[in-house]
């Protein structure tokens, strides 16, 4: 990794001075203790996974326990959170899409909820991890692959069959349409994943340029400040993109559900 | 770090992520702790739980509950928006029937100040015609006088003039006779 080697040049040089481990926040360790991580082990992951859960029932349901028809402020939230997923889900995937609601609301809910707990200082972002990541994409590429059959039989293949192209053209389109479909799960989970882990790791690599002042001053006068900076900066960077991805997640499955419904072009 | 390493070192850290390793012996990460297979399962096994439990609380309660809310508000807004609407149609028969009312009661004024005017009129012409017939009189009575103060101031000048002629007539040596004087005095008045 260029990050690590990084660190190692950086340690060789000022002795025992910078530290560089802008990786060291993905471990995923128990959450209780040492130990090593079984599948049923409660680590630091699973902790935030939990938390996430815990925010978004706050949110949605404690939030919401006056309903009041004047909304209060978390209230309102929680209702500006319905209303814009209900209306993408609408307004991208169509009227016939809204049974579904329910999932995408809980997979754009944990997701960036998932996103903006990372943010805390010390926490751990499970969306940062392409295993998280990679079951989530595949739970709606399956999804959609096995609805758009059950909904449309054999004709859920037109999605691949080009009908407005000319015909000698068609079944080269239908190779590169094929292809695209399995790759959107892939494309669909390192998005979210390689977002979230390359801003976390940016945010390390500056903060780890922070302490340089407590090694030499004249360096550290402009460093030190600078790196505050890069990480002020970066980290508004990144509440922008826990919001985008967890949005750009959302639309891309309020897409491929279009696809399943409507598969023709 | 490095350094510790190549003392503790036994093994390189590219060798220990190759074979499956993905903590070094200080707890730093290998490589990337997002390919490390195994935690896979273990988050897998965590947000397959956390999603489900997820799902439930947001299909079972919350998002019913937003439903709920956000139907009973548009349900509130258009009994409101209803309701307004009444009392809109209310508002204007009132101002329809203000409006008749002002009308009936400025067309009553208008009368009142037309008979009125009326009856001014008659006031005024009465009086100015009695003021006309009075003005008449006194004027008829100021021009007789005059004209018998003209009467009298003429015969005045004649006497005076017989007087004078004959004083003058005396002194220029003359003898003048009383009605050849007057007769040539008359002359003179009516030339």
């Amino acid at each position: 990794m260029a990050s690590e080697s990084l660190g190692m040049e950086a340690g060789a040089e000022k002795s025992d001075g910078l530290v560089f481990h802008p990786m060291d926040q993905f471990i995923v360790k128990p959450f209780f203790g040492e130990g090593a991580v079984g599948t049923f082990t409660f680590t630091n992951s699973s902790f935030w996974m939990v938390m996430t859960v815990l925010a978004a029932t706050a949110l949605l349901v404690l939030g919401t326990s006056g309903r009041s028809v004047i909304p209060s402020r978390i209230q309102s939230i929680a209702e500006l959170c319905y209303g814009f997923i209900r209306k993408m889900v609408e307004d991208v995937a169509g009227k016939d899409a809204l049974p579904y609601f329910p999932y995408i609301m809980t997979l754009f809910v944990f997701i960036i909820f998932a996103n903006f707990l990372g943010l805390l200082p010390g926490a751990f972002t499970p969306t940062s991890h392409i295993a998280v990541t990679a079951i989530l994409a595949m739970a709606v590429f399956l999804t959609v692959t096995v609805m758009g059959f059950v909904k449309n039989g054999a004709g859920f293949l037109g999605l691949f069959w080009v009908s407005s192209a000319p015909l000698p053209l068609r079944p080269v389109l239908a190779l590169i349409e094929v292809i695209s479909y399995f790759v959107r799960p892939v494309s669909h989970s390192i998005r979210l994943a390689g977002n979230m882990m390359a801003g976390h790791a940016v945010i390390k690599v500056f903060a780890a340029f922070a302490p340089m002042i407590l090694l030499s001053t004249g360096l550290g006068l402009l460093v030190t400040p600078l790196s505050i900076l890069a990480i002020t900066a970066v980290y508004a960077l990144e509440v922008l993109v826990a919001f985008i991805q967890a949005y750009v997640f959302t639309i891309l499955t309020c897409v491929y559900l279009k696809d399943a419904l409507h598969p023709h072009h | 770090m490095a350094t510790e390493a190549t003392q503790t070192g036994h093994v390189s850290p590219v060798s220990l992520e190759e074979a499956g390793v993905c903590v070094d012996s200080h707890g730093g990460a290998i490589g990337m702790p997002q390919l490390c297979g195994e935690w896979m399962g273990n988050q897998i096994f965590w947000l397959l739980l956390t999603l489900v439990v997820l799902y439930f609380v947001l299909s079972r309660v919350a998002l019913p509950r937003i439903e709920a809310i956000l139907a009973e508000r548009q349900g509130t807004i258009t009994n409101d928006l209803a309701a307004a609407e009444d009392l809109k149609v209310k508002a204007e028969e009132a101002e329809q029937a203000y409006q008749k009312a002002l009308a009936d009661a400025r067309a009553e004024a208008q009368a009142i100040v037309a008979e009125a005017k009326a009856e001014i009129q008659a006031d005024l012409d009465a009086a100015t015609a009695k003021a006309d017939a009075q003005i008449a009189a006194k004027a008829a009575e100021g021009e007789k006088k005059i004209a018998e103060i003209r009467e009298t101031a003429l015969d005045n000048v004649k006497a005076v003039a017989k007087d004078t002629a004959k004083e003058i007539v005396a002194a220029m040596g003359g003898k003048a006779d009383a009605r050849t004087v007057t007769a040539a005095i008359n002359a003179r008045m009516k030339g």
